[in-house]
C-alpha cells in the first residue's frame, strides 16, 4: 500500500504548481478520470492560491479516504494567516469572482463533494474537501 | 443505455458526418445538442471530454500531439464551467430577490392604501405611480368626526425599497397623532422629530399637510420643504402657487412650522404633487411648472380622478412610459 499522506509547504506561487502535480498524481492512481482530474486540480490550485495570496504561508496535505462502497480524495489546507471574518460572505457567490480573483471558496465546493472550512481571525484557516469516486 | 452513452453516440455520429461531408446540416445539429447540453446543465469541460471521446473513437490513433492539446482545452475549460454554474446560481437568486420585492410592494400598497374620503363638498381624485416597484412617495386622506378632512402627501428625497421602508414609518406616526386636535403646523413639528429619530441622516422627507374644515369652507395647511402645490380660483380664473414656509423633515429636531390658510370657494381647486411630476423630464430637460399647469388646464373640467388619470398619461407619454421618480398627484375640487 502506498503511503497515504503527503503533503506540500506553500510558501512561492511555484508550491502551488507543485501541489498541483502531488494531487493529481494521487487523483490518478485513485482512479479518477480526466475531467475529474482536472477539477479536483483546479481546486487543489484555489486552495494554494489562497494560502499563498492571503496567509503567505501554509500547507496543502492529501489523504486517500474510504468510505462503504468508494474511495476518495481528501485535501486539507491550513494557514496561520489573518483568516477570515466573514465566512459567509466568502461563501457567497459572486463575492471573491466579481474583483476577477478566480473560483473563490464557492467554485471549490463547486469541484469537490465535501467541503468544511474552520477560521479563526488572527489564528488561520483550515479547509477540508473531499472528491468521491464514482 | 444511459442518456450520457445516447449523448456521445449522436455527438460522434454527428462529427463524424460533418469530418466526411462538411454540410451545414451537420453544424445545425451540433446546435442542437448544445441546446440540449446547456438544458441537462452538462459543462463545458465536459463537452470537451465528450469531444475528445469522440475524436479517439473516430481516429483511434490520433496523433500523439493532438490528445495532449485537447487535454489542455479540456484542463482551461474548468473555470469557464464554474463561471457558468454561478451565474445560474446568480440567476435563481435574482428572480428570488425579484419575487421577493414584488411581494413586498404589493404588501406595502396594502399598507399604505388609502381611501379618499366620502363627502359631498370635496371631488378628490389621486394618482400615485412609483418609478420602480415600491413607492417612496406617500398620500393618505383621513376624515374626522367632526367632518374635517386631513390630506398628506409626502415624499422621501430618493425612491425604491429605502423611501418605502421610511414612508411606512411616517404612516403609523400619523396614525398615532390624536385626531384633529393638532393644528397642521403642530403636526408636522411632531412628525419632523419622529423622523429626526429614526430615519438614517442621509434621508431626507417632504411633506405636505392641510385640513379642510367643512363648516368655514377653510384650508389650512403646513409644509416642510414639499413642492409647492396650486391653488385655482375660480373666481380669477387664475393658478396661483400653494407656498408655505418649512425645513424638510429629519433635519433639525427643533424645527417649527407654519399654519397658513386659503379659503376655498365653490369651483376652487387645490393640486398637490411631488416633484416626480414636476421633475418629468422631456429630452433630459426637466419641465417647467408652468407646463404643469397647462396640462392640468386641459383635464381641469373633468372629474378630479379623471383629471389626475389624464395628467399622469400625458406626463407618462412624455416619459417614454419610464418613470424617473414616483409621481404622485392629488386633485381637489371645492363643490359647493
Amino acid at each position: 500500500m502506498m503511503n497515504s499522506q503527503s503533503c506540500v509547504t506553500i510558501l512561492k506561487e511555484w508550491d502551488i504548481v507543485a501541489a498541483r502535480q502531488m494531487g493529481r498524481e494521487i487523483a490518478k492512481n485513485i482512479g479518477f478520470g480526466t475531467v475529474d482530474q482536472a477539477r479536483i486540480t483546479t481546486a487543489i490550485s484555489e486552495l494554494a492560491r489562497n494560502i499563498y495570496l492571503y496567509a503567505g504561508e501554509g500547507k496543502i496535505s492529501f489523504n486517500i479516504v474510504q468510505s462503504l462502497d468508494t474511495k476518495g480524495i481528501s485535501i486539507k489546507a491550513e494557514d496561520k494567516g489573518p483568516g477570515i471574518k466573514d465566512l459567509s460572505q466568502v461563501m457567497e457567490d459572486g463575492f471573491s469572482t466579481s474583483g476577477g480573483l478566480g473560483a473563490g471558496l464557492p467554485g471549490v465546493r463547486r469541484l469537490m463533494d465535501d467541503f468544511d472550512i474552520i477560521s479563526e481571525v488572527n489564528k488561520g484557516t483550515t479547509i477540508v474537501t473531499v472528491k468521491w469516486l464514482r | 443505455m444511459d442518456t450520457r452513452e445516447i449523448d456521445t453516440r449522436n455527438y460522434t455520429a454527428l462529427l463524424k458526418k460533418y469530418i466526411e461531408t462538411q454540410d451545414e446540416q451537420a453544424l445545425y445539429g451540433a446546435e442542437q445538442i448544445s441546446k440540449s447540453f446547456i438544458k441537462k446543465n452538462i459543462l463545458p469541460e465536459e463537452f470537451v471530454n465528450l469531444h475528445i471521446q469522440a475524436l479517439l473513437e473516430i481516429y483511434p490513433d490520433l496523433h500523439d500531439k493532438i490528445k495532449p492539446s485537447m487535454h489542455f482545452l479540456l484542463e482551461a475549460m474548468i473555470s469557464y464551467g464554474l463561471a457558468h454554474q454561478e451565474f445560474q446560481n446568480l440567476r435563481e437568486k435574482q428572480l428570488a430577490i425579484k419575487s421577493e420585492i414584488l411581494v413586498a410592494a404589493r404588501m406595502q400598497k396594502m399598507l399604505l392604501q388609502s381611501k379618499i374620503p366620502e363627502t359631498d363638498e370635496l371631488d378628490i381624485g389621486v394618482i400615485s405611480v412609483p418609478a420602480n416597484q415600491m413607492n417612496g412617495d406617500y398620500h393618505h386622506f383621513v376624515k374626522g368626526k367632526d367632518g374635517t378632512i386631513s390630506i398628506t402627501i409626502a415624499d422621501v428625497i430618493g425612491k425604491g425599497i429605502p423611501a418605502a421602508l421610511s414612508m411606512s414609518m411616517i404612516k403609523y406616526a400619523m396614525d398615532s397623532f390624536p385626531e384633529n386636535i393638532m393644528t397642521t403646523d403642530t403636526v408636522l413639528a411632531s412628525i419632523n422629530r419622529v423622523v429626526e429619530r429614526n430615519v438614517d441622516p442621509s434621508m431626507f422627507i417632504t411633506m405636505f399637510y392641510a385640513q379642510y374644515k367643512p363648516d368655514t369652507g377653510k384650508l389650512y395647511y403646513s409644509s416642510a420643504g414639499h413642492e409647492p402645490g396650486f391653488y385655482y380660483s375660480s373666481r380669477l380664473q387664475k393658478f396661483k402657487d400653494i407656498e408655505s414656509k418649512g425645513l424638510v423633515l429629519g433635519v433639525n429636531p427643533d424645527a417649527s412650522y407654519v399654519q397658513d390658510e386659503l379659503n376655498l370657494e365653490k369651483g376652487d381647486i387645490i393640486i398637490l404633487l411631488t416633484d416626480g411630476v414636476t421633475e418629468c423630464r422631456r429630452d433630459n430637460q426637466f419641465i417647467d411648472r408652468t407646463e404643469v399647469i397647462d396640462v392640468i388646464k386641459k383635464y381641469i373640467h373633468l372629474p378630479s380622478q379623471e383629471a389626475v388619470n389624464h395628467v399622469y398619461r400625458h406626463f407618462e407619454r412624455l416619459q417614454n412610459f419610464q418613470l424617473r421618480d414616483d409621481f404622485t398627484l392629488i386633485m381637489i375640487k371645492k363643490q359647493v
